[in-house]
């Protein structure tokens, strides 16, 4: 690593230091996560059958539906990072705003499937109707929501960063900091994406397997 | 004013060599710091007219030295405390068990035939005893000071304490796990006594019926023999001669039936469901309280014929439970 | 306070007197200053609680505090001291102002994250000083479940939700310090090269990034099992309380050596200054700082050998919890090879530094004790432990960064306190101290449990010291508050060196302007260079 100080600002320095920030932060992110999946590991050992039949209450297809739009934004995001290497700043523009359009349906998606929970009565403390298996089913679904729910809060923070960086690309110059501003961001979009790959098959897939 | 603490346990002996020869230890090596850093600070002060001539920033063989010879003392201390820890772990065959239930802010007691104290805890000298720990609601711990013993009692499972007491007297009996505003009020007494006195005052009690006898009508009360009777229509594992056996359940596991497995199939039958058996039993939870499970549990134990007066952990499989 | 004369340009005291100008500052030496301010008040509040404490224990039957205020009072005190004052104390404020000086940089790599992380520690302080007006909290700092989630009455999720604001402070602390230290060291300066202070805020830097998330999430999942009464550590629900354990103390033990970590930075610091002489064995301290982070992870279930945990993970525990020993062990022989051949003065911070050495051995040996797994069988929850955490976190870690405040005070502000009366608060400390916390060293091996408002009455006279000791070190802990104050008025001006001491800090006025350097500063090829037969100048 360079040992370059910003007195000189090589573009270099700049963008390995914000890349570095980033990095250290999405570590402090998965340790974070870490201890939802502390959590989940401990139900799914103790209680494995009862997890499997739990897991039937989720709606995979709308959880693989969401997956793929997912991994989709994560496709255009990378191509926006690539633009951004090469200073076209009309096409990533508009690769962030699919970027953001593709984080923002994946939130629709969750919030109706929120809203079917509910009617369903599978959310422990506020409106748990399911009596069959009920005890892991509940922990299940707290885990559910929390996990879901977090992954959402920082969805949504990333949607707004898409956003306000695409907004802040209306118009000429597209100076190189921008690139590196814009590879980051892409750290953190591909972050949340890679949480997801994670939740996607622990929390719908189970049923499917046992 | 206390300043000694009598050592009342086969192993508290043990524990109390182990500390003496660490304090001895360290302590030697304490005073060999703070001496050299007084001699050091004396001799290299500022004002001292002393040769400072070539002052070494690094010596490899003495930081090898002194990096390897704490490693080194570190294992053997270890590996001693390790060994006086795993003789906390004995198998107990014929250890007398005690059921052991705290509670905001009481430790409530029970010996096999019945007799109960509060806070209080009778036992015979030279025999050892097995406590079965539960708690009815937080966190507590079983504190024994003069046996150097505590165990966590914690809500959900059984905790076990397994000691032979080896001095006659009163001792102390404290709660050392916090556990709300009384904290510091749940304690009592280990009484320990002659064998002859234990069994005079384990026998003068007001009649109550044992433990077991109190399982067993609860075993009818709570209807668990509308199923788990040979009679019944309903398919229920035979719970005769239960505890100590080697259950097959119905995951491929294989476990030995235990306190905790009987709890757990009280109150959470889908947990270990045996092999060959329909998981149709319901939970008692709410129904049964801490009490009435460590009744039955005493109440199967008794259904053992013990050829070799076995208890649970000694594991001789003398039958399976086959669908 | 002008440092014109030395630099020729204003100190980073007099760019703006405005409110605002320290509000909404982004200098870190400014934020730093933030920091001592805010940490030197929860200091007071957690030192107060502590002090009705030892009120209440100097009878046996403590009538002078209810049992539910005594409960809340050593909560407030846990609470308080370890989140509030120690974990940001050293890093915080003498990290902050010292990491870019020291490395030759103007600024920490993200000057604007730092400001936020002050806030979010107000913020933070708040929801705590909220929970105290609003009648406490009464679960210990360690809010073990189920009592924290299903029995307590007091204000638990308000005082959670505190704790759990203050992390991210904590988190944002050690992001930057990490960049800062990867990428804005001066040309020349070596990882080799940096002081041992960089190196221990460094290696506390990982630690509080790694570890405070997951105390983060815990404290996340247990809200949501108090309000919701669903959950994963309620066993009536299928959970377990001792997974709250161990998911509490993954974070709580490594956040014990995020709190000594820099102390053991600060140390090597003023010995090596005051005993005019290279610190020894340099490579082997900067890797037992990096052992103790690395293996201060893999011991957390010391803290849980009677909790219900299986006797095998009770023995792994142990072993791990010898080995980090080994590294600490190095710094004090380290520290005392030192002062051989040195040529010694007994300022103020050295005598902090000095009795550092002295306590931490004697806190550090005790922590031998509670590894061994049969002994601390019968130590733990009794006031061995007790006495065990205070010889390292006060009489090392307050020490340290008492020590540290003396040491850079006049870099820091620009004069120099008062010699005669900084030793001697440090030895009324010193003092008070030991007669505080030794006699919990008996008290708890004679089986005296924690927590306790009341006790069995034979435990009286060990208290009764205790309590006295409490008294005296109350009265050193607030003569540094006279005196130190003191001096910003009428102190004599310092200059760019007092100590005539090495690191790059020193090569600047005293305060230093606001970017730090004239400058880009030269490095000296080895760190430490004093030659203990040159007076200083």
């Amino acid at each position: 690593m360079s040992t370059t100080t910003p007195e000189i600002r090589p573009a270099e320095w700049r963008e390995q230091t914000a890349s570095l920030g980033m990095w250290v932060f999405l570590a402090t992110e998965v340790m974070f996560f870490g201890g939802i999946f502390m959590g989940y590991l401990y139900l799914r050992a103790h209680y494995s059958a009862e997890v499997a039949q739990a897991s039937r209450h989720t709606h995979e297809w709308l959880g693989t539906i969401n997956t793929a739009i997912l991994l989709t934004s994560s496709f255009s995001m990378a191509l926006a990072v690539r633009f951004s290497q090469l200073a076209k700043r009309e096409t990533v523009q508009r690769l962030l705003w699919v970027t953001a359009a593709l984080g923002s349906a994946f939130l629709a998606v969750k919030f109706a499937e929120y809203t079917m929970e509910w009617h369903e009565g599978l959310v422990p403390g506020l409106h748990f109707t399911i009596q069959e298996n009920a005890r892991v089913t509940a922990l299940f679904f707290f885990l559910y929501f929390l996990a879901t729910g977090v992954h959402a809060v920082h969805l949504t923070i990333g949607v707004l960063a898409v956003l306000w960086m695409s907004w802040r690309l209306r118009r000429p110059p597209f100076p190189d900091w921008r690139a590196d501003e814009i590879d980051v961001l892409g750290l953190y979009w591909h972050f949340v994406d890679a949480i997801w790959i994670f939740l996607y098959p622990l929390f719908y897939l189970v049923s499917l397997s046992s | 004013m206390k300043w000694t603490l009598a050592a009342a346990s086969d192993v508290a002996a043990r524990v109390d060599g182990l500390f003496f020869t660490m304090l001895a230890i360290t302590g030697l090596v304490a005073i060999a710091i703070f001496v050299l850093m007084i001699v050091f600070c004396l001799r290299y002060r500022r004002s001292a007219k002393v040769d400072r001539s070539n002052a070494p920033a690094n010596w490899l063989p003495l930081e090898l030295g002194w990096t390897l010879t704490p490693l080194a003392i570190f294992l053997v201390i270890f590996a001693w405390s390790a060994y006086v820890y795993g003789g906390f772990y004995r198998p107990d065959p014929g250890a007398m068990p005690v059921w052991v239930v705290g509670k905001q802010w009481m430790w409530k007691i029970e010996h096999a035939n019945g007799h109960r104290e509060i806070d209080e805890l009778h036992l015979p000298l030279g025999q050892r005893v097995k406590l079965v720990i539960a708690t009815e609601d937080v966190i507590h711990s079983f504190y024994l000071p003069e046996m150097r013993l505590k165990q966590d009692a914690v809500p959900g499972r059984y905790t076990t304490l397994v000691f032979t007491p080896t001095k006659t007297g009163t001792f102390d009996l404290r709660c050392s796990e916090y556990c709300g505003t009384d904290h510091a009020r749940m304690g009592g007494h280990v009484i320990v006594q002659t064998p002859e006195q234990f069994q005079r005052w384990l026998a003068g009690t007001p009649a109550e019926p044992t433990m077991a006898a109190r399982g067993f009508d609860t075993f009818r009360r709570l209807g668990c023999s509308g199923c788990h009777d040979p009679r019944s229509s309903v398919h229920a594992p035979d719970l005769d001669g239960l505890f100590g056996r080697v259950v097959h359940l119905q995951d491929g596991r294989t476990i030995v039936a235990d306190e905790a497995y009987i709890r757990d199939s009280i109150l959470l039958p889908k947990k270990d469901v045996v092999a060959g058996f329909v998981p149709v039993m319901p939970s008692f939870q709410g129904q049964a309280t801490e009490g009435d499970i460590l009744d039955i549990i005493a109440y199967i134990k008794s259904t053992s014929s013990p050829p070799s007066g076995e208890r649970g952990d000694g594991l001789k499989a003398t039958r399976e439970i086959l669908p | 306070m002008s440092a014109i004369a030395a630099t020729g340009r204003p100190s980073f005291l007099e760019e703006g007197f405005s409110l605002s100008s320290w509000l909404f500052t982004r200098d870190h030496k400014r934020i730093a200053i933030l920091y001592a301010i805010t940490i030197t008040a929860f200091f007071f509040v957690g030192g107060a609680a502590a002090a009705m404490m030892r009120l209440n224990l100097m009878n046996p039957q403590g009538t002078l505090v209810t049992a539910d205020t005594y409960n809340k009072l050593f909560t407030v005190h846990g609470v308080v001291m370890v989140w509030f004052f120690l974990i940001p104390s050293i890093p915080a404020t003498l990290g902050n102002f010292l990491i870019p000086l020291m490395i030759g940089a103007r600024e920490v790599a993200f000057p604007r994250l730092n400001i936020l992380s002050w806030y979010i520690y107000l913020l933070g302080g708040v929801f705590v000083i909220y929970t105290l007006i609003a009648g406490g909290v009464d679960t210990g700092w360690t809010f073990y479940t189920p009592f924290s989630t299903l029995f307590s009455n007091t204000h638990v999720v308000e005082a959670v939700m505190g704790v759990f604001i203050v992390g991210f402070s904590s988190i944002l602390t050690g992001l930057n310090f990490i960049v800062t230290v990867h990428r804005m060291r001066a040309p020349g300066m070596t990882w080799f090269r940096m002081p041992l202070f960089v190196w221990a805020n460094y290696a506390t830097a990982i630690i509080m990034v790694l570890a405070t998330p997951v105390l983060a999430m815990t404290l996340v999942l247990l809200s949501l099992e108090r309000i919701l009464h669903v959950g994963i550590f309620d066993p009536a629900l299928g959970g377990d309380p001792l997974l709250f354990q161990h998911l509490f103390w993954f974070y709580s033990h490594p956040a014990v050596y995020i709190m000594v970590l820099p102390a053991m930075g600060v140390v090597s610091e003023i010995i090596t200054c005051f005993a005019r002489k290279r610190i020894f064995g340099y490579r082997f301290m900067c890797y037992a700082i990096l052992g103790i982070a690395g293996f201060g992870f893999l011991v957390w279930g010391h803290h849980m050998f009677v909790s219900g945990q299986s006797m095998y993970a009770g023995m792994v525990f142990s072993m791990l919890s010898f080995m980090v020993a080994v590294p600490s062990a190095i710094k004090v022989f380290n520290w005392t090879a030192t002062l051989y051949k040195g040529s010694i003065v007994f300022t103020a911070p050295m005598l902090y530094a000095l009795g550092f050495v002295g306590l931490f051995t004697i806190g550090g040996m005790t922590g031998l004790y509670l590894a061994a797994v049969a002994l601390d069988v019968h130590l733990t929850d009794t006031y061995f432990v007790i006495a065990h955490f205070h010889y390292i976190m006060v009489g090392g870690s307050v020490m340290a960064y008492l020590g540290g405040i003396h040491y850079w005070w006049p870099k820091i502000t620009g004069r120099m306190y008062n010699e005669a009366w900084g030793r001697m608060a440090a030895i009324v400390i010193f003092v008070g101290f030991n007669l505080t916390f030794f006699p919990q060293y008996i008290l708890g091996y004679l089986g005296m449990p924690r927590r306790y408002h009341e006790y069995p009455p034979e435990f009286q006279v060990l208290n009764l010291f205790s309590s006295a000791g409490a008294a005296v070190l109350a009265v050193g802990y607030l003569l540094p508050l006279v005196y130190l104050g003191w001096s910003l008025f009428k102190g004599p001006r310092a200059g760019p060196n007092p100590w005539d001491a090495r690191g790059l800090e020193w090569k600047t006025s005293s305060p230093p302007p606001k970017d730090n350097f004239t400058a880009v500063p030269a490095v000296d090829p080895v760190p430490y260079a004093y030659n203990p037969e040159v007076p200083p100048a």
